[in-house]
């Protein structure tokens, strides 16, 4: 038995090794730059242990902004995303005609370049002196007043940003539920309809809960996908985010690290921790409602 | 409530462009007795579960009617018709407790049929009592054995007091010892209700020892309807004879000559009332008595104690198929030594059918 055990750590290495180095260890030392006080990268040298580099995180206008940034990202696209992903998916589910075609068009986003995407949301809601994009054009044939969705005021290009993330993680979402309803037997819907359930009762009482583990699944997938947001914001305002007023937590770390003021691998940890810290709250939240809604079978 | 079909058919057009239509149920006409237990019995694919399922309202007729008492409920929807139905996998919704589940039919009425929560929960429960899981209210469908799980649906189905109740395939998930009990149960509940029930099976023993009336098909049409044991003793054609019974109904290739019937060589029967021909042959287990003067000569292949009775396999030349299996008092000295065993054939077990067209022909025994 001693010697069995011993022989399955020996299968386990491989794993164990990469994980360790490029997962633990990281996590480890991100988590010891963060605690150590006005540590200078080119002597790797510190002063002390503390909570100064969290505290100085805490009181950065530019990560308050980015966090301001990222709670809107987070609240507004998660549940407009599963939401109207539910809604599609509900639709594709109960047409024949057509089917393979839509579903090819809703999952199309899901295998195109961020950045390209994010150029083509440039030209429809940039304003040049050229031209005042596509959707203010719009806009504009409605009676509209004009906005500058790129370099305009904070609301739209928030709306630019959440509008642009909805529409990037849909597809998978989509791919989620089409696959979650279809799985869902087709005798449970015939057992409703003998006993003259009402179509939205159908709904909210077999549907909603047969597929309840899928929309978990993709609600706690959001949540961390959405607190990760950073490629969108680069690829629709450039990389000086913080001037764009549209940093998000990750931007600020990179920032940290990387950018024309960084250099603060303190700083960046910091944040990383407190994000990390978020991420972890919520999910466990997460958990914990979904003991009661979520029916695994 | 009586249930009359009038030429129901069901035809599933075909997938391909210009390929055939399947025709699963072929002007199917029956009337079905008020307070009776029906059984639709059949091979697989034989249009069985169609057949119920447009009796529910689930599929529509492609032609013909129904009618419950003497409404024609054809057009109408399923949920209108106040059906209850017990799926084959019973369908419950697997999140909802066997309460949930059992009330979840009542929930849907609406209007002047609304119920109040104290009248749900006494039908619920009522219910629950009938099918005898009144102790099993609060788990989950995946807490309680397939028996348990049959039970309740059962119970979903009767908690709306439907007009009609049908059963698919309502014993095919159990095992054997469940099965025996589970058909006594629905036997006694359907008694005990007095609702109008039809099931599907394929299993000719559990239609034979539950129903009032069984109805056998064969690719979408019906072949024979009657009491169980009318339609064992007196089938219409070699396909009902060969479908009911266990162990199966042995069949020979025989010949009637100058007033016998022979197979093979051995005159085993006299009788008149049939041309001289070609006959298929067929020969209830339990219609060979060992004589020693019997005309039927075999091949002893095995003897198999059974207690009671003892199954003698043997075989004959003009047998079709692999051995004659023949059920026979313990007691008539059949032994596993002899080489041969002969048999004399009860007249009232022969069944003579046409050789091409497997029609039933009737004969009197001399």
């Amino acid at each position: 038995m001693e010697y069995k055990s011993k022989k399955g750590w020996l299968y386990l290495l491989p794993a164990c090794l990469f994980l360790g180095i490029f997962m633990v260890y990281p996590l480890i030392d991100v988590f010891i730059y963060s605690v150590e006080e006005e540590f200078n990268f080119a002597s790797q040298t510190y002063s002390g242990v503390g909570s100064f580099n969290f505290s100085y995180v805490l009181h950065d206008p530019y990560f308050l902004q980015a966090l301001k940034n990222t709670f809107i990202l987070v609240i507004i696209t998660v549940p407009v995303s599963t939401g109207l992903a539910l809604l599609i998916s509900l639709a594709l589910s109960s047409i024949r005609k057509l089917k393979n075609l839509f579903q090819t068009v809703f999952f199309l986003p899901y295998v195109t370049n961020t950045l390209a995407v994010g150029l083509v949301f440039m030209i429809l809601f940039k304003k040049t002196p050229y031209s005042d994009g596509l959707v203010n054009l719009l806009l504009g044939a409605f009676g509209m007043t004009p906005v500058d969705f790129i370099d305009g005021p904070y609301w739209a290009k928030m709306f630019v940003l959440c509008f642009y993330t909805v529409w990037i993680v849909m597809p998978f979402k989509i791919l989620i539920l089409t696959s979650a309803l279809a799985s869902v037997n087709e005798t449970y819907y015939n057992a409703a309809r003998v006993d003259g359930t009402p179509k939205l009762r159908i709904f909210t009482r077999i549907t909603l809960p047969m597929i309840s583990p899928s929309i978990f699944y993709l609600i706690i997938t959001g949540f961390i996908g959405a607190f990760k947001a950073y490629s969108d914001a680069v690829a629709l305002f450039g990389v000086n985010l913080n001037n764009a007023q549209m940093n998000t937590i990750v931007g600020y770390v990179y920032d940290m690290l990387y950018g024309s003021s960084g250099g603060y691998p303190s700083y960046a940890s910091a944040a990383a921790i407190i994000l990390f810290s978020i991420v972890l709250t919520i999910t466990c939240i997460n958990l914990l409602v979904s003991k009661k809604h979520v029916h695994y079978v | 409530m009586k249930v009359l079909l009038k030429g129901l058919t069901k035809v599933f057009p075909s997938r391909k462009k210009g390929g055939a239509d399947t025709v699963a149920v072929d002007r199917f006409n029956f009337e079905i007795p008020d307070g009776k237990l029906v059984g639709l019995l059949g091979p697989s694919g034989c249009g069985k579960s169609t057949t119920l399922y447009m009796i529910s309202g689930l599929q529509k007729p492609t032609s013909g009617k129904v009618f419950f008492g003497d409404d024609d409920v054809t057009e109408l929807p399923a949920e209108k018709r106040g059906v209850g139905l017990v799926f084959q996998n019973y369908a419950l919704y697997p999140h909802l407790t066997v309460q949930q589940n059992i009330l979840f039919p009542l929930e849907n009425l609406k209007g002047k049929d609304k119920l109040s929560k104290e009248e749900m929960l006494r039908r619920a429960a009522e219910a629950a009592k009938l099918v005898q899981i009144d102790q099993l209210m609060e788990r989950k469908p995946s807490e309680l054995s397939g028996g348990q799980q049959q039970r309740v649906a059962i119970a979903r189905a009767l908690v709306k007091m439907p007009r009609v109740l049908l059963l698919d395939e309502p014993l095919s998930n159990l095992d054997a010892r469940l099965r025996l009990q589970t058909r006594e149960e629905i036997r006694r509940i359907q008694k005990k209700t007095g609702i109008t029930t039809i099931f599907v099976t394929h299993d000719q023993e559990e239609a034979m020892s539950i129903s009032d009336c069984i109805v056998v098909m064969k690719a979408g049409v019906v072949h024979q309807t009657g009491r169980p044991q009318e339609v064992y003793d007196d089938p219409i054609n070699l396909f009902v004879a060969k479908f009911l019974g266990n162990p199966p109904i042995n069949i020979f290739s025989g010949r009637v000559q100058g007033g016998k019937l022979l197979l093979g060589d051995d005159a085993v029967l006299s009788l008149s009332g049939v041309a001289d021909g070609a006959v298929i042959v067929g020969v209830r287990p339990e219609g060979f008595i060992p004589d020693e003067a019997g005309g039927l000569c075999c091949s002893m292949v095995n003897v198999e104690v059974m207690g009671r009775d003892i199954t003698v396999v043997s075989t004959h030349p003009a047998f079709q198929g692999a051995a004659i299996r023949s059920i026979i008092a313990s007691d008539a000295g059949v032994r596993r030594e002899q080489e041969t065993v002969r048999f004399r054939l009860k007249p009232e077990k022969v069944l003579l059918f046409h050789p091409e067209t497997e029609e039933r022909i009737r004969f009197q025994a001399e």
